[in-house]
């Protein structure tokens, strides 16, 4: 017992000192996840993520040997009282050619709505050549009750594109901006009240 | 057990009362506690699952509203991965870790007091939102026990912040629990016993504490981020704010894998212990088990995303999670072929835990066949999510992970208790056990392969059968479970003294102690050659 | 393993007495695209090469069991090492792992080629039914199930595809090389349709992508297979795949129903109009949640039945109908129904059950409110 009780007051705080830091350090790695899963998207395309606005020195080479099939989708998450279409579902184009395209919303609603558009890319190995030089979805959109706004989206294809991919899909999905008007929050508070299925 | 302990051992100055177990430091005693903890959550986990076997018995709605369904499965989960298996294996390191590397108890003891106490409030916690559900006030956790965003964020009901505390509790004792067990490996080891010479239940239980530190505060920094995405307007997995609900996943999974061998690392210990003794020959490839495990406690941690091969990832990401999976076949193969060396040509009987520990090794072979199956991406698209990845996962913890804790508390009773168990009633509990097992699990491999897919309250008709042979072992599974318990407290009452050495090729520590075990295990060190 | 498992099946049967007598399946279809048949494929060698590694495994283990006995007198050896046994049993695995791998690697690579594809249906996941979109074709709608409640509850015999059944299956041509887009409206969902060997999850925000080449006619079912809330059993997925002829002349009518129901909102209806097609439409979107007697789920789902908004104010009761309720379940369905099918379910929902607000509201009114 001697032998022991001496040898525990000289490692056990020693030991739980080191173990904590691990833990310590582990949550931390919890939360570094976040920015590092980023990084991992931008290199792999995983998820479809896209970057943000890109801006060009030079004018990019254009490929004229190949198209690729661009498909535009618009989707609205639960409870947006929008309308909300590309104006064309298809386009092909040259890789390197900067193209814009229009997207149209229109609130259907009887107050002013704050939105914001999240953009995806399938097939994901294609999102890192998606580059969009300009777009809506780089800032909140607000609508008034009725309001119709054109959306215009301008892109570049990277030509580095691998040869695989001729078609990528790009889809937009608007969500009700968390910082919206009063009215919402009003609305939601009575919601919870009355509704705990959230 | 106080009332025998307390007559043989009255030198031991034991506390008595209530004040005994609630201010415990006794290695043994917060073992008992432990074991019995998850011994109560068992039943009402399984009283869950029977709920859940009994709505499927039929196609159609018939006990439980499909809201509630969820909350059975989700809390089912809940309850036996954190409440059952992990309790349980921390309350068989308590009791055997001093025994068997010859110590007087644990290295921190007031920890360990705190690192128990912490589990009934944790459950408690998440009973309560289970209670108030039954009571009308609301819906316990519906979202699984994987919670993945957003279903369990933005659509959670309110009691998963309740749910939330009470993971942090389970981490947080969880911790404890891992850093004392590798302080007392490290410091409190007798004099002579090398690292290479420990046995190798202490040998998986110090890999599996350092995992536990590793991942259970991967598990709070996610429930944490869920906690400011309900509650302080973060958006870490919402799309709306910038997140992504695909993330929640990844950083579950990350704790999720090594998670799942912290549940079964353990067993392999209990198995290594107990084939050697019963076969009456020295364990096979000593060394060679320990690189295995750990081995497979490294591999955990880069095979997290074959778990959601279908979120859509890139076809390189596929390819290197299923091959790092294939991997983990290597060392676990070499686990099972090392037993079965053990048992070769060796002087075999079969009490009650061998009994357990054979069915472990047939029945986790059970499940490592079909784990292989699913870590084949292209296969794992037609599994995933379906009843053929619930039978896999219930071959590896039911009749894996509760198998062995099972043979371990057959095994070690008489030394905890001074008294045999009853052999003819412990081997009818284990036929029963072992058969009504595979009559409920193996069938789910079928529905599963036939397209039923998991979490679903009702099926097509062409699932009714299985399904319906499923139930039916259910029940006799759960209340087998029933005789265990009479036996462990017939045993604990009294019965045919145990020898020091209680079985006849049993070796390590333990065994020399005498039966009952002392209050203080070994006040001198034993000196190990 | 069909021959293996029959019999075992065929006793688990008699063991059971079965209510129904519906078929059952034992292992994985092959399925009719190349996807699917890939994956069966793959999942026949893996799964005989468990079997055998099993039987050789338990077939030593067993003969260790009967043979190596104290009851028979066996004296233990005392080997506890082999470097060659330990280095044979590592390298064999790796051996047979790796021809896993090989075909593995190969049916995968098969399966994400999502190049070249023929046509695309963009499908969204919603709790708790399906939408399909047929881009560049201006057809889409939502596709429910309509397994009658009474089946369910087990008032009514079930029908022979129980829970397998949809109001509107979306229809597809064989031979071509259909792309799906999948996302969700709301938590994650997963679009599974066995026989097509597709399975992939519909997230929030994001996109994601399969295809198949369906190789036959017929009728495919599936079902969601991700955790999605409540009513996760009870959105199914039918598919039905026919020749292009039939496919575009089924196309064709999609769009004249659909322009007729567009129309079908300027006219006036009266109330017994609006009572039957509200019933209707309210079984279809509504029940799931507020149940087909308005009752709701008691803290779940807050029931219509005798309920203020219903029974108050009509304006307001079109606003939380058309626009939803934001952080609640309650979806925002002027984007998911026409108005016809709204006007006629607020109507029905003010005046059955005993609620008797006694007004009607026509699709004018709502496409006003819109």
């Amino acid at each position: 017992m001697s032998v022991q009780t001496e040898k525990q007051t000289t490692d056990n705080p020693k030991i739980i000192g080191k173990l904590l830091l691990v833990v310590v350090a582990m949550f931390g790695f919890g939360f570094a996840l976040v920015p590092l899963y980023d990084v991992f998207c931008d290199i792999t395309g995983l998820n479809g993520k896209t970057g943000d606005k890109v801006h060009f020195e030079t004018a990019p080479i254009v490929d004229e040997s190949r198209l690729v099939k661009i498909t535009f989708l618009a989707s609205l998450n639960e409870s947006m009282p929008w309308e909300f279409k590309p104006q064309q579902n298809f386009i092909e184009v040259h890789p390197g050619k900067p193209t814009t395209i229009n997207y149209i919303a229109r609130n259907m609603s009887s107050k002013s709505i704050v939105g914001n558009a999240v953009p995806s890319v399938s097939p994901g190995l294609a999102a890192a050549y998606f580059q969009k030089t300009e777009c809506f979805c780089f800032t909140r959109q607000e609508l008034k009750a009725g309001e119709e706004k054109i959306m215009p989206v301008t892109f570049i294809v990277d030509s580095e594109l691998s040869d695989d991919i001729n078609e990528i899909a790009l889809s937009y999905t608007f969500f009700i901006s968390k910082q919206n008007n009063e009215d919402l929050a009003d609305n939601t508070l009575t919601a919870k009240s009355i509704n705990t299925f959230k | 057990m106080n009332a025998v302990v307390e007559e043989h051992h009255d030198h031991d100055h034991k506390p008595t009362g209530i004040g005994r177990w609630l201010f415990s430091t006794n290695h043994k005693d917060i073992g008992s506690m432990y074991l019995w903890f998850a011994f109560t959550m068992f039943f009402i986990g399984g009283a869950l699952a029977l709920l859940i076997r009994a709505e499927l018995f039929q196609p159609g709605m018939q006990i439980v509203e499909p809201e509630f369904f969820n909350q059975l499965t989700t809390l089912h989960g809940l309850i036996m991965v954190f409440g059952v298996i992990m309790p349980a294996f921390v309350g068989l390191a308590n009791w055997q870790l001093p025994m068997m590397i010859g110590a007087p108890d644990m290295a921190l003891p007031r920890m360990n007091n705190w690192s128990f106490w912490l589990l009934p409030a944790a459950f408690g916690l998440l009973l309560a939102s289970l209670v108030m559900s039954i009571m009308g006030l609301g819906s316990a956790p519906n979202f699984g026990w994987t919670f993945y965003a957003p279903l369990s964020t933005t659509y959670g009901p309110d009691s998963t912040d309740y749910f939330i505390f009470s993971v942090h509790l389970m981490g947080i004792s969880s911790v404890m629990g891992a850093i004392n067990v590798i302080a007392t490996i490290m410091n409190l080891r007798a004099p002579g016993m090398t690292y290479m010479k420990m046995p190798i239940f202490v040998w998986t239980w110090f890999i599996t504490a350092y995992l536990l530190i590793a991942v259970m505060p991967v598990l709070a920094g996610v429930v944490t981020m869920m906690l400011t995405d309900r509650n302080f307007g973060t958006s870490f997995f919402d799309a709306a704010g910038g997140g992504d609900p695909v993330m929640f996943q990844h950083v579950f999974w990350f704790f999720g894998h090594p998670e799942v061998y912290i549940m079964i690392l353990p067993a392999f210990g209990i198995v290594s212990s107990i084939v050697p003794t019963f076969s009456r020959k020295p364990l096979f490839g000593y060394s060679s088990m320990v690189y295995a495990t750990a081995s497979i406690a490294f591999l955990s941690f880069i095979v997290w995303a074959h778990h959601m091969f279908t979120v859509g990832m890139p076809v390189a990401g596929e390819l290197f999670f299923m091959y790092s999976t294939m991997l983990i076949a290597i060392p676990t193969g070499v686990k099972v072929f090392n037993w079965i060396s053990t048992m070769w040509r060796g002087a075999l009987t079969f009490e009650t835990p061998m009994l357990f520990a054979i069915a472990f090794i047939f029945l986790f072979t059970m499940g490592g066949f079909t784990g292989l199956m699913l870590c084949i991406a292209p296969a794992d698209f037609q599994y995933h999510d379906t009843y053929f990845v619930v039978a896999h996962f219930h071959y590896v913890l039911v009749t894996g992970a509760a198998f062995s804790i099972m043979a371990a508390v057959y095994f070690w009773l008489p030394k905890w208790t001074g008294n045999m168990y009853d052999e003819k009633l412990g081997k009818l509990h284990f036929w029963l056990t072992c058969i009504s097992a595979n009559v409920l699990f193996f069938p789910m491999h079928f529905v599963g392969l036939a397209g039923m897919p998991r979490r679903i309250p009702d099926y097509a008709l062409q699932f009714a059968e299985f399904n319906q042979i499923a139930s039916v072992g259910a029940f006799v599974f759960g209340f087998s479970q029933l005789i265990f318990l009479y036996v462990v407290i017939k045993c604990v009452r009294g019965g045919e003294k145990a020898t020091d050495k209680v079985w006849e090729g049993a070796h390590g520590l333990e065994f020399d102690l005498p039966s009952p075990a002392p209050f203080h295990s070994y006040t001198t060190p034993p000196v190990v050659k | 393993m069909r021959a293996v498992t029959r019999p075992l099946g065929l006793v688990c049967l008699l063991l059971a007495s079965s209510p129904t007598l519906a078929e059952y399946q034992l292992n994985l279809e092959p399925g009719v695209t190349i996807t699917s048949q890939n994956a069966y494929d793959i999942h026949q060698i893996v799964m005989w090469i468990c079997v055998v590694i099993g039987i050789v495994v338990y077939g030593v283990m067993t003969y260790s069991i009967l043979t190596h006995t104290k009851a028979r007198g066996h004296k233990p050896a005392t080997f506890d090492d082999n470097l060659t046994v330990e280095i044979l049993w590592t390298v064999i695995p790796v051996l047979i792992l790796i021809g896993m791998a090989i075909p593995a690697t190969s049916a995968l690579l098969a399966m994400e080629d999502v190049s070249d594809s023929d046509m695309s249906i963009k499908v969204t996941g919603y709790q708790w039914k399906w939408h399909y979109d047929y881009v560049g074709e201006d057809v889409s709608f939502f596709s429910n199930m309509n397994t009658p409640m009474e089946q369910i509850k087990n008032l009514e015999a079930k029908g022979e595809n129980y829970l397998l059944e949809v109001d509107n299956k979306i229809v597809v041509p064989v031979d071509q090389k259909i792309r799906f887009l999948f996302t969700s409206n709301d938590v994650i969902h997963a679009w599974w349709v066995p026989a097509f060997g597709v399975k992939k999850d519909a997230i929030p925000g994001y996109i994601n992508e399969s295809w198949a080449r369906i190789d036959e006619p017929g009728i495919y079912r599936g079902q969601c297979a991700e955790l999605c809330g409540a009513n996760h059993g009870f959105m199914p997925i039918v598919v039905e795949a026919k020749s292009e002829e039939d496919y575009l002349a089924w196309l064709g009518e999609k769009k004249t129903a659909q322009a007729a129901a567009a129309e079908s909102g300027n006219k006036v209806w009266t109330m017994d109009e609006l009572m039957a097609h509200g019933e209707t439409a309210y079984n279809t979107s509504c029940a799931a949640c507020h149940q087909v007697g308005g009752e709701g789920l008691p803290n779940v789902f807050p029931g219509i039945k005798g309920s203020a908004i219903a029974t108050g104010d009509v304006a307001k009761h079109i606003d939380v109908v058309v626009n939803g309720v934001a952080g609640t379940g309650m979806q925002a369905f002027g984007a998911q129904l026409n108005d016809a099918d709204l006007a006629a379910i607020i109507t029905y929902e003010r005046n059955a059950w005993g609620n008797n607000a006694g007004d009607m509201v026509q699709p004018s009114e709502i496409k006003a409110a819109r």
